[in-house]
């Protein structure tokens, strides 16, 4: 009872802080905002209009309409023809341009020869019949460019000569589940959710005891009868509500502005989101006990933050990494977190099925406040 | 018998070579106002954390309302209120919220809690700026607030950390009319200084010095067990003879006081104005008067033997 009460000091304390803390109340809210506009508009793994030349060493009909049929693909745009193969290079190397089509003189006896056009189906032994049509000099330092530029590779060159398709039944039938228009945001939105909270609640609690420290209010505090598991608890209960009230930012304008759906019900988002914002605040806090100052504790927050957004899932996919940042990233909250809100989000996952993750961000919160209880001691050496 | 509320022996803290505090005894007893005199650095600070548990002793043993410390530190702490040398209430709190935060800290119920803000608002002259910023406060008003919020559970000790620092004559003494009503109510009170008038006002005090306790007693005592004469010259070369009868071993110190010359007189030397007007550079028509000590001649002698 007394202990409630103390939480509840501090708590109203806080919150009292926090509404005159102008600066901060604006973070709250510009950066789901701004970051939510900037990833959601900015980051497009479907690459398109990849600025590209040409030497054409044909000058002929012919390859003016394969180039044409390459724009529509919409993949790339040619801006530019160089005379040589040595000046496309070095504009590749000043990247005025990506990547450079090189169209060779006898184009026109490759191309009727070409299976893609479908005159028969020669044998592949065939040195003749199975030389491509034309080359890509590519500016391979970027992966995701020259991953779109290679997409081309067997392009069909069908329209080219107004014939009849030679259609190859695929190996494979792809059925894409959830996302079917392959949108980016789909997939960036909810990832949005776990780094931004991770950004605004470690660093909000990150300072928090810091703080006190630094204005010179420890001393008195630490003088009263306050547990410093109260001081914990009390510090961080106002911030849930600042990283709930930031994650529906993030997902009414997912909705709003991307027409990202939110498949899955809203108090299993609820909980997984608020154990996911616990664990974080805990994180924070244990940040706080241990930085000396705000600086410290700032760049501690970068520390954690760094690899939170890059190996969390968030960027690239968890599967793709080697094993050693597999580990890493089954550390960090943001990770588990990543998996939770995609699956309800999008998938319409249930909590009861995710119990490893879930479980997980429970014992990081028990285990955070614990090691900053501990940590805070209630003396000045 | 007389009942104790702090009682330590051989207290030392040490903050690397730094002897802050070295083997301090103390006794305080109930329901008196006891004083810490000291200059900057005589360690009053750090024995003041050390009783209240806020700093770890080096060796010693300290008892403090009968807890042992540094052990039983979170039972004391309801038990006492401490107001720190620099303001440690919330600068972006209102004068009220502060009050509600550390009322609510000690756990006082709702009614309770709201009876006695209002009456500390009163008694304390604060209510005009119930609704004001801390930080916005002048120093007086700073310091009522401090002071307000460390008795505001009705601690049974007080510690004062140079409460009074900041603060215009004036309401320097209104503060220590307060101070003697808390007294008189029965609080205990410890409080730190480097005001020779503060220290007087002081039931018992002791005088630190580079963190050796070099005397304690009640004000009258220590004046009247000086071990020291006092002098004061009236001359019309007031600086040159100050230097002349600092110069004798017989002479502890001299200060020049406006236009007399106040000399203190090692006690062993029986009659000093007969000493004093021996010496050649006393003139005729010198004026020589032997006066009471104060407490300003208690600690320039106790703290004397430290000096080169
Ligand atoms: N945390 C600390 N770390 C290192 N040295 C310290 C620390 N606290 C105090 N000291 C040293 O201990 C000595 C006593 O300091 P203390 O603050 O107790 O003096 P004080 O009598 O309160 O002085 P003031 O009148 O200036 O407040 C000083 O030499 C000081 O430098
Ligand atoms: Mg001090």
């Amino acid at each position: 009872m007394k202990s409630l009460r103390r939480i509840y000091a501090i708590f109203s304390k806080e919150l009292i802080q926090l509404r005159r803390d102008k600066m901060t109340i604006r973070m709250v809210v510009m950066i789901p905002l701004i970051q939510l506009l900037l990833f959601g508009y900015a980051i497009n793994t479907n690459v398109r209009h990849i600025p590209v030349g040409a030497v054409d060493q044909s000058q002929n009909g012919l390859s003016r309409i394969l180039m044409q049929t390459i724009s529509a693909t919409r993949v790339v745009e040619f801006v530019a023809r160089y005379a040589s193969i040595q000046q496309a290079q070095s504009a590749i190397a000043s990247a005025k341009v990506r990547a450079v089509l090189v169209i060779p003189a006898d184009v026109s006896q490759r191309l009727a020869r070409h299976q893609s056009v479908g005159l028969g189906t020669p044998p592949s032994s065939d040195e003749e019949t199975s030389r491509p049509v034309a080359q890509w000099m590519v500016d391979g330092s970027d992966t995701m460019i020259a991953g779109a530029v290679k997409s081309l590779r067997s392009m069909p060159l069908t329209e080219l000569l107004s014939k009849p398709a030679n259609r190859n039944t695929p190996t494979f039938e792809v059925t894409l589940l959830f996302n079917p228009e392959q949108r980016t945001a789909v997939n960036v939105v909810p990832g949005l959710v776990a780094i931004i909270l991770t950004m605004t609640m470690i660093l909000f609690t990150s300072a928090a005891i810091v703080r006190e420290n630094e204005r010179g209010n420890m001393e008195m505090l630490i003088a009263t009868p306050v547990r410093p598991i109260e001081l914990m608890v009390g510090k961080i209960i106002p911030y849930m509500f600042i990283g709930a009230l930031q994650a529906a930012i993030v997902l009414g304008l997912g909705k709003l502005l991307f027409n990202v759906p939110i498949n899955g019900s809203l108090w299993q988002l609820g909980v997984v989101t608020m154990l996911f914002i616990s664990a974080s605040l805990t994180l924070g806090l244990v940040i706080s006990t241990l930085a000396k100052n705000q600086l410290q504790s700032m760049q501690m927050t970068v520390f954690v933050l760094l690899p939170s957004i890059l190996l969390s899932g968030f960027m690239f996919p968890y599967e793709g990494m080697p094993r050693f940042a597999q580990h890493i990233a089954e550390t960090l909250p943001a990770t588990h977190f990543m998996r939770l809100i995609r699956s309800v989000v999008l998938r319409d996952a249930e909590i009861a099925d995710m119990t490893f993750d879930t479980f997980w961000l429970i014992a990081f919160t028990v285990l955070g406040l614990l090691v900053a209880s501990l940590r805070f001691k209630k003396t000045l050496d | 018998m007389t009942e104790y509320v702090i009682q330590v022996s051989n207290l030392c803290r040490q903050f690397g070579e730094v002897k802050a505090i070295q083997s301090l005894d103390l006794n305080v007893e109930r329901g008196r106002i006891y004083g810490f005199l000291g200059p900057n650095g005589s360690g009053k600070t750090t024995a003041i954390r050390m009783l209240t548990g806020l700093l770890k002793p080096s060796s010693g043993d300290i008892r403090v309302l009968n807890y042992r410390l540094p052990g039983q530190a979170q039972n004391l702490r309801l038990h006492i209120g401490y107001m720190t040398q620099n303001f440690s209430l919330y600068e972006d709190l209102t004068v009220t919220e502060n009050l509600r935060f550390f009322a609510k800290i000690y756990g006082l119920t709702a009614t309770g809690r709201k009876q006695r803000i209002a009456e500390l608002l009163d008694i304390y002259r604060l209510g005009h700026k119930a609704a004001q910023l801390a930080g916005n406060l002048s120093g007086g008003q700073r310091q009522r607030l401090a002071l307000a919020a460390a008795v505001l559970h009705q601690p049974e000790l007080l510690f004062l950390d140079e409460p009074t620092s900041a603060v215009d004559p004036e309401n320097r003494r209104e503060f220590w009319e307060q101070l003697f009503d808390l007294s008189d109510r029965g609080t205990s009170i410890l409080v730190s200084t480097h005001f020779m008038d503060e220290a007087e006002r002081c039931h018992k005090l002791a005088i630190f010095e580079t963190g050796i306790k070099r005397a304690d007693g009640s004000p009258d005592e220590l004046m009247r067990q000086m071990g020291a004469h006092v002098v004061e010259i009236s001359s019309a070369h007031l600086r040159q003879l100050k230097q002349q009868l600092t110069r004798l071993p017989e002479v502890i110190s001299a200060a020049q006081l406006g236009s007399r010359l106040r000399v203190l007189v090692k006690d062993q030397v029986s009659d000093p104005v007969a000493f004093l007007r021996q010496q050649d550079s006393l003139s005729a028509e010198d004026r020589l008067e032997k006066v009471h000590p104060s407490l300003e001649d208690v600690f320039v002698t106790s703290t004397g033997a430290g000096r080169p």
